[in-house]
């Protein structure tokens, strides 16, 4: 066991799959030399370049494409939507695509409207794609190498947030499984299902609420899609009551999903009506004060949480 | 030059893609197969020109007119058949359809329904043989159109700058779809565009298979040798309507001035001229071909259509993977105890 912060992780899943298979390639902006002949420095294209990962990916390698924030990933859409989702399918099962988008997502860190959206449910509806979100070290170093082994295009969004948080990370080679969400903290009397740097707030939540004499349990999804509905439904059937946490907004959004398949498959179980906690309907805005008011906080966890009991 | 040997194989492939267009013609008239088909007639001169000189581990990228590229790149009929009749024993398992025609076992990366894609998918296949160190080449069938979208400037300016071995090759029919060029594009020639991005840009005849065969020959085989990619301008025209048979709204009289420089008859003179072969042999040969086309309709007729259940197979690699398949019956008994939270999580701060 060893300590090594969240970034570090990841670049330790790459070199490590580096050195296993030498088809394992790095593309992207100002990347020159991170994963020494193996990195690819690129444009500012991120449509050419990914685009360019896709063809190299049903060609025979494994490249990790690394869009610099999600947000860029808007003029990056057709060759990972209409591309690499689509292409084994459209050619009747004749191709693969293993290809990493590496995708850095969330806010908190007062980079406004064009470098803080959290955009993984767009993704996450689409056939033929995986996302992948962790929240710790170990998980985003099991998960990458995950994504690297996956014979399809998966999206990995670190969270800019949690680049430095440090964790235990085993020192042999280990895997995440991709589509496994983890219950990170049991508890009997309520589930919130959250992930990325959300899994982090609703953990501090569910520490305060234990003054209130709730018992919350936290479920990880670490994967968006596809989706652990067996973990959800599972604590659900415990608890007996849902609140989501989101830094998305709610319209259309994971957090819908998950509510959607609690609702569908899950009723019988609910003691209240589940909640949604998430960010308000406006992009992220600059100040700090106004970028707070428009993401969850703790508090907004540990009074919604409340009101399942209370209302 | 095209040597005497190679060209009877040259035309033979030409005419492969005349018939099989008007064949799917046919067939779309007599409503025996349904949706889009981008029919390639006409412009039969530049895949076969370019396709001759290339390997079967060579890629090519196609557009949503690919009938031609798959055909020049060595696709059979009769699964090019079976996927037009939606079959089964189609390429594509009928999942596909014209506008996503393809074989990958032959490096045919697939037509493609999005104008622009292929440009960055070829440079991709070229980027792989450079990561695996390889002197396969990858060639990029696009269209005017195509040359328009942002991802031709960033997918040739990346091709140029890590010398990859691509040669992109614009299909300038001087429509998109009924629009034509001078309307939307202030300068001719799409070529010019290579030198602002460094890389060579040649105009050719793109009715003439000669000189398309010339001109592709060379750049791929400075391809082959490391020395980057090639922007090669084929002007040319389709014969037909944008798509299958909905109709043509071009300038009739343009249309038969470009039908006087028909690629296939004007190759099918030269043979003869050269005395390479006799008018009754190519005669015969489109005979062959024809009956070719009647065994491949007959297959595909006969073939079954695809079952019900592979509506969701192929959408992930190695598993077939479901979305929404909990079973609500066994969730309490077999929820998971302490045991699953991550001990890891504990270590993080």
């Amino acid at each position: 066991m060893k300590q090594i912060n969240y970034s570090q992780a990841i670049s330790e899943a790459i070199m490590e799959e580096m050195e296993h298979d030498p088809t394992v390639v790095y593309m992207g902006e100002c990347v020159e030399g991170r994963y020494g002949d193996r990195t690819y420095e690129m444009p500012i294209s991120e449509a050419g370049f990914t685009g360019i990962g896709v063809g190299a990916a049903i060609a025979g390698i494994r490249p990790i494409v690394e869009i610099m924030f999600l947000d860029l990933i808007t003029v990056a859409m057709d060759p990972i939507v209409n591309q690499a989702a689509k292409i084994r399918y459209m050619f009747g099962g004749m191709a693969s695509v293993p290809i990493v988008i590496r995708a850095p997502l969330g806010a908190y860190v007062s980079m406004s409207a064009h470098h803080s959206q959290s955009l993984e449910s767009w993704f996450s509806g689409i056939p033929g794609l995986k996302v992948v979100l962790p929240s710790t070290p170990y998980d985003a170093k099991g998960l990458m190498k995950s994504a690297i082994r996956d014979n399809n295009p998966v999206i990995f969004c670190d969270h800019k947030r949690l680049g430095g948080l440090t964790g235990n990370v085993p020192e042999e080679d280990y895997t995440v499984p991709i589509g496994k969400a983890c219950v990170i903290r049991p508890g009997k009397d309520a589930t919130i299902v959250a992930y990325s740097f959300m899994a982090h707030k609703s953990m501090e939540a569910a520490e305060q609420l234990k003054q209130y004499g709730i018992d919350v349990e936290v479920v990880d999804l670490r994967t968006t899609l596809p989706l652990d509905e067996e973990t959800i439904l599972n604590s659900i059937a415990k608890t007996g009551r849902l609140i989501t946490v989101s830094e998305a907004c709610a319209p259309c959004s994971v957090a819908s999903e998950v509510s959607a398949i609690v609702m569908e498959k899950g009723f019988d179980f609910l003691k209240s009506p589940l909640k949604r906690i998430h960010a308000k309907f406006a992009p992220i805005p600059f100040a700090k004060d106004l970028e707070d008011n428009v993401l969850p906080q703790t508090a907004h966890i540990v009074d919604a949480v409340k009101a399942c009991f209370f209302c | 030059m095209i040597h005497k040997d190679q060209a009877m194989k040259v035309y033979r492939t030409m005419l492969s893609i005349r018939r099989f267009e008007c064949r799917v013609e046919k067939l779309l008239m007599e409503n025996r197969i349904y949706g889009p088909a981008h029919l390639y007639i006409g412009e039969e001169a530049v895949a076969v020109g370019v396709c001759a000189n290339l390997r079967t581990d060579d890629f090519i990228s196609s557009t949503h007119r690919g009938h031609g590229h798959l055909i020049a790149k060595g696709g059979k009929f009769k699964y090019m058949m079976a996927e037009l009749f939606a079959k089964s024993t189609g390429y594509c398992k009928g999942k596909g359809g014209s506008m996503h025609i393809a074989d990958m076992t032959l490096g045919m990366l697939g037509a493609n329904g999005i104008v622009g894609a292929g440009l960055s998918l070829a440079t991709g296949a070229g980027f792989s043989a450079k990561v695996r160190k390889t002197d396969q080449v990858s060639a990029c069938f696009f269209g005017d159109g195509a040359s328009n979208q942002g991802i031709f400037l960033e997918s040739i300016n990346i091709a140029a700058t890590l010398n990859l071995p691509v040669i992109y090759v614009c299909e300038n029919n001087i429509y998109n779809v009924n629009t034509k060029w001078a309307t939307i594009a202030k300068h001719p020639d799409i070529a010019d565009r290579a030198l602002g991005l460094g890389l060579p840009g040649i105009i050719v005849d793109g009715q003439d298979v000669t000189a398309v065969y010339d001109v592709a020959s060379e750049a791929i085989e400075r391809a082959r040798r490391g020395e980057g990619p090639t922007l090669v301008e084929c002007k040319t025209y389709r014969f037909k309507g944008h798509c299958g048979v909905w109709g043509d709204p071009r300038d009739p009289e343009e249309v038969a001035m470009w039908m006087k420089r028909d690629p296939v008859s004007m190759f099918a003179s030269k043979l003869i001229t050269e005395e390479i072969a006799t008018a009754e042999q190519l005669l015969d040969m489109e005979q062959m071909l024809e009956k070719e086309l009647d065994e491949a309709v007959i297959f595909a007729e006969n073939s079954p259509s695809p079952k019900l259940e592979e509506a969701t197979t192929d959408v992930y690699s190695d598993t077939n993977m479901t979305v929404g398949n909990a079973d609500k019956k066994n969730l309490i008994e077999t929820a998971p105890e302490q045991d699953i939270v991550s001990k890891y999580w504990e270590g993080t701060n």
